[in-house]
């Protein structure tokens, strides 16, 4: 759907962005309608108004916003594009939400590829397509050459919730089963695998994934059981699960054997000297679930193919110091606590 | 995973807390320092001591290089790289140490100073090479296992003929700062320093060998077990221990021997004797000045260190006086009893050795020692 007028073609094979596609006039005109909606395309984006406007049914809504600076911009299993979609589309669907509308804006930096810009605009519309939402706002921003790393996304998404959900990371009581949709550490382990100084050789590809229809599935097996639900971004599942031991006054205590970890990403991560609990996933959810629903839920996750290695790793336990504890391995039992540090910036 | 699941074994564990079980005296209490923090780490990541009889009590020494590197030496760092021509690389656990009045390299980065994380010696000399009229300093740290890298860099920088790259030295030495915690005389005039035996180094001795500790434990009486880093190491190591004390023994043992041998590894002694050379006292955080603990670079290599070559030098910085991390790294007082634990001094903001790394003993307390129950003082 290009737009008539231009003088010339937009140099997608070797052209590369200029501080003019940012600028508010043709180039910018050009660049939106020859490559994002190419790649999103929509009736709201055709519309080509400074705001998409959509109806609304009664109920609850959820919103969420999350920038994307990941660093290498391509990796194993993805890119900053498909990894920025799925990662809004996982925060709306934690709370039970069905996502729906996404908005993007970029900030790329002055002399980026046209062709990486268009890989990365297609694997976003292939996202957003295959977890069934529609990106329908954008913005588009040039910085002069140095003052970005290539690209940033940011990206902000809305769903609805359906009637007499409300998960929340305050509600989850003693007894509660902790549930793990899969192996853990695996988008982290990608993106090292790549970094210039530390890269190694791996066949771990990211996990990076659209959760929605997971969490829909999980939802509909164990129907008022779920306390609630998050995906372990940054800081991993030792974050995520310090988090609502916080939130909800209780304290978790994990079986180590119980928790999924392929042996490629505990190999980097022994070498690494990092622990897969505190890496970085993508695709995957942690949920606490009463103990009466958890069997059901853990079984319809199974089944589903993004969580054919989904396991029940611990439960909530009273502890005043709201600990997650861990019996290892080993035997013995140690506290899995939150990073103190930087484990690896830029990672998502 | 092949060749570590080995040592990892839950089986053969339970056999060895059952042999240490059998083997300990209710009568007395085993107090043994494991000297490194891998093995600190090793006894908190897979809850070790959930697995030792209750009077068996494990004290974590001061072998975590970041944490015994006192607050002067950041300092320095800092003073060098605010120069506009220095490019300093550092490894990434650097980042966060305390240097004085809040500073640390993760502060300079944020203002604006040119400080690379690198995971080798080797990316020092990548850089160097790609920023000709650069001056690139390697912050050298740690204990013999980590210096025959940095001896071999300066071999590499001498023969390729670099002109920009330099070593800011910091590394230091296991059996003088094991010597320094038993020599306290502070200490020993209060009854000797309380501590059994020692688990010694596991990647340091793969260097420098067993023979090195000899002396100590001829001179101190105290029984020196040379262990590996995995779990079963440990467990190990602290049944040869218990054995050595019940037998009035203090003989320097060898559990690793599958990496190290009693004269360690000539080559790489070889090399760091040709590049470096003793300084006189070096100071550690949390036991002062430390007489023949740390290397500076021979006059031959003069060039090559960043000390020389930007005629920077050392301004002390005096340790929190409350710091109790001198007697606790003794195993003399517990991190409870330091003032400053848990009010000023916490893993956010720590202010001495024992509470820098994750697995200090004072940051280990804080985290772990909670959850077994004791007393630990509230925030006031």
């Amino acid at each position: 759907m290009s737009m008539k007028g231009y003088p010339r073609k937009l140099d997608v094979k070797s052209g590369r962005v200029e501080l003019s596609h940012g600028s508010g006039g043709r180039a910018m005109a050009q660049l939106i309608s020859d490559l994002f909606h190419q790649a999103f395309g929509n009736e709201w984006l055709a519309r080509c108004n400074d705001q998409a406007a959509f109806d609304v049914s009664a109920g609850r809504m959820v919103m969420t916003t999350d920038g994307y600076v990941v660093t290498p911009l391509f990796f194993p299993g993805g890119n900053i594009g498909s990894m920025a979609v799925h990662g809004t589309i996982n925060d709306v669907a934690m709370s039970g939400a069905r996502p729906l509308y996404l908005s993007a804006s970029f900030i790329i930096e002055e002399g980026f590829h046209f062709s990486d810009l268009k890989t990365i605009a297609d694997s976003m519309g292939a996202a957003a397509r295959g977890g069934g939402v529609h990106i329908i706002a954008g913005d588009t921003k040039v910085v002069e050459r140095g003052k970005a790393d290539g690209l940033f996304i940011s990206v902000a998404g809305i769903g609805f919730v359906a009637d007499g959900l409300d998960l929340s990371a305050d509600k989850v009581r003693v007894g509660d089963r902790v549930l793990v949709s899969g192996s853990l550490g695996d988008h982290g382990v990608a993106i090292m695998s790549k970094r210039q100084n530390v890269a190694f050789q791996t066949e771990i590809v990211s996990d990076s994934a659209a959760l929605h229809d997971l969490v829909a599935v999980m939802l509909a097996a164990g129907p008022g059981g779920i306390r609630v639900m998050r995906d372990p971004t940054r800081g991993g599942l030792a974050a995520a699960l310090n988090e609502i031991a916080h939130q909800s006054d209780v304290g978790f205590h994990l079986q180590e054997s119980t928790i999924p970890v392929k042996p490629a990403v505990a190999a980097a991560c022994e070498l690494l000297g990092l622990e897969p609990i505190h890496v970085a996933n993508e695709g995957k959810l942690v949920a606490i679930v009463a103990p009466e629903s958890a069997d059901a839920v853990l079984a319809a996750m199974k089944a589903h193919p993004l969580a054919s290695d989904a396991a029940d790793i611990g439960e909530a336990v009273a502890d005043d110091h709201k600990f997650v504890q861990m019996t290892t391995g080993f035997g013995g039992r140690r506290v899995v606590d939150w990073l103190w540090g930087e484990q690896l910036p830029r990672i998502c | 995973m092949k060749y570590s699941d080995e040592f990892r074994d839950k089986i053969i564990a339970q056999g060895l807390a059952r042999a240490i079980d059998a083997e300990v005296s209710s009568q007395r209490a085993y107090r043994f320092m494991e000297f490194c923090g891998g093995h600190t780490h090793a006894i908190s990541r897979y809850g070790l001591e959930d697995l030792l009889p209750a009077n068996v009590r494990m004290i974590h020494g001061p072998g975590c290089p970041v944490c015994v590197l006192p607050a002067s030496r950041i300092d320095m760092a800092i003073r060098l790289v605010d120069r506009p021509e220095v490019t300093l690389c550092v490894y990434g656990d650097l980042m966060r140490a305390p240097g004085s009045q809040g500073q640390s390299l993760l502060r300079a980065k944020a203002l604006g100073a040119d400080i690379r994380m690198v995971y080798s010696t080797l990316d020092a000399i990548r850089l160097a090479e790609q920023m000709p009229g650069r001056e690139v300093v390697f912050f050298a740290i740690g204990f013999e296992t980590t210096t025959p890298p940095t001896a071999n860099m300066i071999r590499i920088a001498e023969s390729k003929r670099m002109e920009g790259l330099s070593v800011f030295c910091n590394h230091v030495l296991t059996p003088s700062a094991m010597h320094s915690i038993l020599e306290n005389p502070k200490i020993r005039n209060t009854g000797g320093v309380p501590i059994d035996g020692f688990i010694g180094p596991a990647h340091v001795s793969t260097i420098i060998g067993t023979q090195p500790y000899e002396p100590l434990a001829e001179q101190f009486e105290k029984p020196i077990v040379v262990a590996g880093f995995e779990p079963l190491d440990v467990l190990q190591a602290i049944l040869m221990l218990v054995r050595q004390v019940n037998q009035h023994r203090y003989e320097v043992e060898n559990q690793y021997s599958r990496a190290v041998t009693r004269e360690g590894n000539r080559r790489a002694k070889g090399e760091v004797s040709q590049v470096f050379e003793l300084r006189d006292q070096f100071e550690w955080r949390g036991l002062g000045l430390v007489p023949n603990s740390g290397l500076k670079l021979k006059r031959s290599y003069a060039k090559f260190d960043a000390e020389t070559r930007f005629a920077t030098r050392d301004m002390p910085v005096a340790d929190n006086p409350a710091c109790e991390c001198c007697a606790i790294l003794r195993g003399a007082k517990r991190p409870v009893d330091c003032k400053l634990f848990g009010n000023i001094c916490t893993p956010e903001t720590p202010i001495g050795a024992c509470m820098v790394s994750s697995e200090g003993a004072c940051a280990a307390y804080w985290t772990y020692g909670r959850v077994r129950g004791e007393q630990v003082r509230q925030r006031s």
